[in-house]
């Protein structure tokens, strides 16, 4: 097993190598740079302001050298200072990260307690009209903007029921408010935006489940626990669902990278500071460090993730943990 | 009996993909007729109707400058087509060509592009979409480019497995055997017996793309205003929250409508190619256990 991880680990380098580079890449090849959009405004500009620009940003030397020094200093974790304020890139992402973070694990456990139990049920009654009806859910759920549904529940619940609150994570008079005020203040906050990055989520995994279960209930240890005479709940319950779960478990060191990332357009819509707004800004401004740093800790993140996958696969799959010996 | 019309035949056996392919044409006809279709001009401005909810003359009401919604719509879905369709081709074209090199040859060919594979996989999509767009200029065309060069890797993925299962059966060696060159092997052979998953693929990739389109114009990186999309209508619809739900509520259930009838429209496929069915076929509607590989936008 630890040879297997190691193994794997080593084999992560030449990708992440590959990472920065195309990450290089993408930001440096474009035209057009930050200091392009930092006199535009300034049509003034000399010449010379914008040499002396360049120089401060390093982006006067040749690219492989600018690629060289990017590299030494993010082996180190340094990402640089933003372009924007000056700050230094990893504080930046690092401020943004609980936000996030805390929307993302309660969506997920939202997911996990939904979507599994809606799975395994759907494949027990396959065919029923239980089964139908999630089907379709599965799919309209596949199929629907996020960003669209958290209009439309803002609508419902912000505007025509006033009920909850449509921006941000808190409320401006926060800090008069008791503990138990501020707890409820921030669930009233939040129960929209982790509803609904949930939404897309619980179809995804509920259809995986379903299928992971379809396909335990054909195996000849079912049909033996029923010919044994059995109960039906019994053999769904504690021979059935724990093999079933197995695949399920990989969607969760999949899901690592997710924890962070932060949906975009979700964020900007309901003003929420974390990630996915700090990654739009910083795009829009062109903050060359910021979006860099951002995309190699998303892309390190997934190969982590994919990596804590199979671990934790092999983990509860004793077939791969004997196999990989 | 020809391989279409027996697929087509399985197809339409599914009773909800049939309804969601007709949506399909449906949708691509209103697209392609926008002109004689659409009730008004969707750019006329009319200062005396802002924001007027739905009537009988503007059955979707009208946005911020008193243009009619419903003939917007009409026009954006222009918008959705092209991207979805431009953009998945690109992605087909590029990650088919990957995938029958990597697939076909093998070794440290194979290696090499798998791990090129790997490390495109390992970006969040989305923000690289963004990144891309933001520094170069946001347009239609950078989003079919962006869209296509970051959604390749899994057709490569499908069609370097299929080439490999391919290439050591009987009629390549026999191919081979007659002399047939690596490219004609390939493309004339082998690739031709590969494209069933590329279909299904390339379905569920237009959901995906459009999906996306809608994102990047909704926050203002897509078609820019005046043009209309469905996308930047429901930017107006964030806009005017408050006051005008038919801007929010109206362009989104046609993001929903389409993008669920190229869903549907794919599981039909993917069941209706799959040879594993074909034997044991009962006639009952039958919706098989897989994960629909789906993309939704920014979760």
């Amino acid at each position: 097993m630890l040879s297997y991880i190691g193994k794997r680990l080593l084999m992560m380098i030449p990708l992440i190598f590959g990472i920065t580079l195309i990450t290089f890449a993408v930001v440096h090849l474009a035209p057009g740079g930050p200091v392009e959009v930092e006199t535009e405004m300034q049509l003034k500009a000399s010449a010379q302001a914008r040499e002396n620009l360049k120089k401060l940003y390093g982006l006067d030397k040749p690219l492989h050298v600018q690629y060289m020094d990017w590299l030494k200093r993010f082996a180190k974790l340094d990402f640089g200072k933003s372009f924007v304020d000056g700050r230094e890139v990893i504080k930046k992402i690092g401020e943004r990260i609980p936000v996030t973070l805390t929307i993302n694990i309660l969506s997920l456990l939202l997911i996990l307690v939904t979507a599994i139990p809606l799975g395994i049920l759907s494949a027990t009654k396959r065919y029923s009209l239980f089964d139908k009806l999630s089907t379709i859910f599965v799919f309209v759920g596949f199929s629907t903007p996020t960003f669209w549904l958290a209009l439309l529940l803002m609508i419902l619940f912000g505007v025509n029921l006033g009920i909850l609150p449509i921006s941000g994570i808190q409320s401006i008079d926060v800090s008069e408010m008791g503990p138990l005020d501020r707890l409820l203040d921030w669930a009233k906050h939040l129960i929209l935006p982790v509803g609904i990055s949930a939404f897309g989520g619980i179809a995804g995994l509920s259809r995986y489940s379903r299928s992971s279960m379809l396909e335990v209930i054909r195996q000849d240890y079912i049909r033996t626990a029923r010919a044994k005479g059995l109960e039906e709940s019994d053999v769904i319950l504690r021979h059935a669902f724990r093999n079933a779960l197995m695949p399920v478990v990989t969607i969760l060191g999949l899901s690592v990278p997710g924890l962070i990332g932060g949906g975009v357009i979700f964020e900007t819509i309901f003003a929420i500071p974390g990630m996915g707004q700090l990654f739009y800004s910083s795009a829009m401004s062109r903050d060359y460090p910021t979006i860099m740093g951002i995309l190699v800790i998303g892309a390190i993140l997934t190969l982590i993730g994919n990596l804590l996958a199979d671990i934790s696969y092999a983990f509860v799959d004793p077939r791969i943990r004997r196999a990989s010996r | 009996m020809n391989i279409s019309s027996i697929v087509f035949r399985r197809f339409s056996r599914n009773r909800l993909s049939l309804t969601a392919l007709f949506a399909v044409f449906a949708i691509i006809a209103l697209a392609l007729l926008a002109g004689i279709i659409s009730p008004r001009d969707p750019m006329a401005i009319d200062v005396h109707n802002v924001l007027s909810p739905p009537s009988l003359a503007h059955p979707f009401g009208t946005d911020e400058l008193g243009r009619d919604v419903l003939s917007r719509m009409i026009w954006g879905s222009r918008v959705s087509l092209k991207v979805g369709f431009i953009a998945v081709s690109l992605a087909i074209l590029v990650g088919t060509i990957v995938g029958s090199i990597a697939g076909f040859y093998g070794g440290k060919i194979d290696a090499l592009l798998m791990r090129f594979v790997d490390i495109m996989l390992a970006f969040p999509t989305f923000f690289l979409i963004l990144a891309v767009i933001a520094i170069l200029e946001p347009s239609i065309y950078t989003i079919m480019a962006v869209i296509g060069f970051t959604g390749w890797m899994d057709v490569a993925r499908l069609v370097r497995a299929e080439f490999l299962t391919l290439r050591e059966r009987d009629f390549v060696v026999a191919a081979k055997a007659l002399g047939a060159g690596n490219l004609r092997l390939m493309f004339k052979h082998i690739l031709p017996n590969a494209l069933a998953p590329v279909f299904v693929a390339a379905t569920f990739g237009v959901a995906g793309a459009i999906l996306t389109e809608s994102g990047l114009s909704f926050l203002g990186l897509g078609v820019q205003p005046p043009n209309p999309s469905w996308g930047n209508i429901l930017t107006a619809g964030k806009d005017n929250i408050e006051v005008a739900w038919w801007l929010s509520l109206f362009p989104g259930l046609a993001i929903l409508v389409t993008v669920l009838s190229y869903n549907l429209v794919g599981e039909g496929l993917r069941d209706a190619l799959d040879p594993r069915l074909w034997e044991r076929e009962s006639s009952a509607t039958r919706s098989k256990g897989k994960t629909p590989k789906v993309s939704t936008v920014d979760n």
